[in-house]
């Protein structure tokens, strides 16, 4: 679905992204892990077009991604963390989004609502609600459109156990159904549940992609987060 | 989707946000209490419209830039997820700019004309006073917030670019009048009139209140720009100059900001 190509940006004088290669395959969970600073959020920020490339180029269904908005009405995002306009309720930006998108199916996704009790919470303005509730809201607005493809950065951040496990299942399920995931985490067990494929990136490089079973046979380690650290301290050898 | 649409959207949510913000409430209030303290003690005359004169000129410009700039830097995840959504950006940076630049210089308008009206200073004498005020103000408005866009757009640091709002609002409101006089003084032998006039058509808020004396009629307030202006071209001239580099004011640092945004990375 998306092809990366010696993908290459820097931010004055740190090079984020050195060159990077990937490939994202049509209905799979693809995870990008990687060390804090490691690029991982901008390479996100590139694939919506939020963020532009020094070098490379990006493809999304063989179109180069160059500017033209029209692309993102198939992908929904969740950034991390955000902080919403005061004032307004979950409901008026759920009708806002709505209003911007004007999605051509009548039909939105609302199932994460009642499945996080959010009902209630969406009248009251958003600066009254506590992070983890914001964040509920964050993926209620990246399901809403019924996308193609989901771009999730940090997720379950802030999320309870309960919370986490609705939209672990709402991953799983939209996978079922065909969705295409892209998704950050630091929480390896979390990504062992989900993902497909791993990428990981370390200091602005791919140094592994492939399926799960394969990162562990690669560096026979048992878990995904030895065999992350593994990759790791044999870099820092090298 | 045409541009209008999109920049609509985001201009009828701004309103609907803004219009439950303490801030903008407070400053209708203090601008409503200024108005009618000045209205009380002087009566509805002009000696009323020339202290509103003086309010215009310093603290629309500096709640324009400061709250511009503040404002842009609140919003900046809500943007993230704007630019996220298959809109155009120009798009966008147009629906934020008017839909700030709307409810601040309507929050002026309201805080003038309402105990305007309730000191019954709408007269026949005055309307044309007023009137010509509260466009200004809102002339102020827009250019001011052009400015604060582009600050914020092109500066990462909040705090940094915060400091440039300031600095540019005593450059613009303070400083330069003082740097004018100075060169005058300086070269009082010199024949002054064109360095003059350049000089206050690259100052906004020396385009302002020469636009609001020379409506006003109060030669004796006009400062030495004014003076200048009103030899040199007379009233209808005047206004037509400085209303063109007023605009120009605005258009400026709006296609500059709106570029940046563009080009931004997020």
């Amino acid at each position: 679905m998306i092809a990366i190509r010696d993908l290459g940006k820097r931010f004055g004088r740190s090079e984020v992204l050195r060159s990077i290669d990937l490939g994202i395959r049509r209905g799979r969970v693809t995870a990008i892990v990687g060390p804090n600073a490691a690029g991982k959020t901008t390479l996100l920020k590139m694939i919506l077009g939020l963020t532009r490339p020094d070098r490379g180029e990006l493809l999304f269904d063989g179109v180069r991604v160059n500017g033209d908005p029209a692309y993102r009405s198939r992908i929904g995002y969740m950034p991390q963390s955000p902080r919403f306009p005061d004032h307004l309720t979950g409901n008026e930006l759920i009708a806002l989004m709505t209003d911007l998108r004007a999605p051509t199916t009548s039909t939105l996704d609302r199932e994460l609502i009642d499945q996080f009790g959010l009902a209630r919470e969406l009248d009251k303005p958003l600066r009254t609600l506590s992070g983890g509730t914001r964040q509920k809201v964050n993926a209620v607005l990246a399901f809403l459109f019924d996308p193609e493809l989901l771009i999730l950065d940090e997720p379950t951040a802030g999320l309870d156990p309960v919370a986490s496990g609705v939209l672990k299942s709402k991953i799983a399920r939209s996978r079922a159904a065909g969705k295409t995931f892209i998704l950050t985490s630091h929480i390896m067990s979390e990504l062992e549940e989900l993902a497909d494929d791993v990428a990981f990136l370390l200091e602005g490089r791919v140094q592994f992609v492939g399926a799960l079973h394969d990162l562990k046979l690669h560096t026979r380690e048992f878990t995904l987060e030895r065999a992350v650290a593994s990759i790791m301290t044999s870099m820092e050898a090298a | 989707m045409t541009a209008l649409t999109t920049a609509i959207k985001v201009v009828k949510f701004e309103l609907s946000d803004l219009a439950r913000s303490r801030w903008l409430l407070a400053y209708v209030l203090s601008v409503a209490l200024v108005t009618d303290a000045l209205l009380r003690f002087n009566g509805a005359d002009q000696r009323a419209v020339l202290g509103l004169v003086n309010v215009v000129l310093l603290i629309v410009p500096l709640v324009a830039v400061t709250f511009g700039t503040m404002h842009l830097y609140a919003r900046r995840d809500f943007i993230e997820l704007l630019l996220a959504q298959p809109l155009r950006r120009p798009h966008i940076f147009l629906g934020l700019y008017l839909g700030l630049t709307i409810p601040v210089s309507l929050g002026m308008i309201v805080g003038v004309a309402v105990p305007a009206a309730w000191h019954g200073a709408w007269t026949a004498s005055l309307t044309g006073a007023l009137g010509t005020l509260l466009a200004v103000a809102l002339a102020l408005t827009a250019v001011f917030v052009a400015l604060a866009f582009c600050i914020a757009v092109r500066c990462e640091d909040k705090v940094r670019g915060l400091a440039i709002a300031m600095a540019v609002w005593m450059a613009f409101a303070v400083l330069y009048d003082g740097a004018v006089l100075l060169l005058v003084s300086i070269f009082a032998d010199a024949p002054l009139e064109r360095p003059i006039l350049a000089a206050m058509l690259a100052n906004p808020v020396d385009l302002a209140r020469v636009l609001l004396l020379l409506q006003l009629d109060i030669s004796a307030l006009m400062g030495y720009t004014g003076a200048v202006l009103k030899n040199a071209f007379g009233s209808v001239q005047g206004l037509i100059l400085a209303t063109a580099a007023l605009s120009l004011w605005v258009a400026v640092p709006l296609w500059l900001g709106g570029r940046s945004f563009v080009r931004k990375d997020f």
